[in-house]
């Protein structure tokens, strides 16, 4: 079963912000100059800032802010956000693989910007909606 | 970089404890665009079987982040940090964490790997309340890239 694909948008404003509250200050993800000094091709989102939104996609089709219960990603190309207003959009889709006898379902999620996976292996375990 | 493999096992000391606020779990569920009630509103998360507000499933980051830093600082282990890449992330929850949790973080090596002259350290941090009820683990796997 492939549940309903989600959109994100993501800008320079989101990821300042992501900083602040998460505490992760590393300028790759601010600071042009650093990111290209580090052989990037410009500022990139924070991982877990990816691993976020999809951990909310994954919350919203399980129907309750705590339903998961296992949640593991591989990070495999960084999301880079251009300095405009546009900034550039994570696409999250996914299938059911497993829904097991004690109430949980298995999920594999996709994650793609600019036509490139960003994330692999993504999977996610819920509990199934109370 | 090659990392030194005898370093798996090792435990680092626990975290002095985190006071887990509500308002910074709704500036964390706001800086990701979760508009859940259960994350903003104590009643919503109470209507949940939560005491308070319900914190989104990759916040305990903001404590293991921190938590791990003492292994990326140890100088014995002399990892590069301005080489680290994520590599891999994982939470496994025995329950959310909610405001007003007092959280403490113990972090173990599970594993150093050195591979095409990249180096790869998991780290696992288990997270628990001061009173010893566990809450989440998380693992991170980080790759120290190697020079050139």
């Amino acid at each position: 079963m492939e549940l309903p694909a989600r959109t994100f948008r993501v800008t320079r404003a989101d990821l300042i912000r992501y900083a602040g509250a998460s505490g992760d200050f590393n300028p790759i993800h601010w600071s042009d100059r650093t990111a290209t000094k580090v052989g990037l091709p410009g500022v990139i989102a924070h991982g877990m800032f990816t691993m976020a939104l999809v951990g909310r996609a994954v919350a919203e089709w399980a129907g309750a802010p705590d339903a998961i219960v296992d949640y593991n990603v591989r990070f495999t190309r960084p999301v880079v956000v251009p300095d405009d207003d546009e900034g550039t959009e994570i696409e999250v889709t996914a299938k059911v693989r497993e829904v097991t006898e004690d109430g949980l379902t298995r999920l594999d999620v996709t994650a793609v910007c600019g036509g490139e996976k960003v994330l692999s292996q993504a999977r996610a375990t819920v509990r199934t909606a109370r | 970089m090659s990392l030194d493999p005898s370093f798996v096992g090792r435990t680092y000391p626990p975290t002095a404890p985190y006071q887990v606020g509500r308002e910074k779990i709704r500036e964390f569920a706001s800086a990701i665009g979760a508009a859940d009630p259960a994350h903003h509103d104590p009643a919503a998360a109470r209507a949940l079987g939560h005491q308070d507000v319900v914190a989104p499933p990759t916040f305990p980051i903001v404590l293991t982040l921190a938590a791990s830093q003492q292994i990326i600082d140890d100088p014995d282990l002399g990892v590069d940090y301005s080489r680290v890449v994520h590599g891999d992330q994982r939470f496994a929850y025995t329950r959310p964490v909610v405001a007003g949790d007092e959280l403490v973080c113990v972090s173990v090596i599970d594993d150093v790997s050195s591979r095409g002259g990249h180096g790869f350290l998991t780290t696992r941090t288990e997270v628990a309340t001061a009173a010893g009820e566990p809450v989440v683990t998380v693992w991170s796997k980080l790759v120290v890239r190697g020079e050139g």
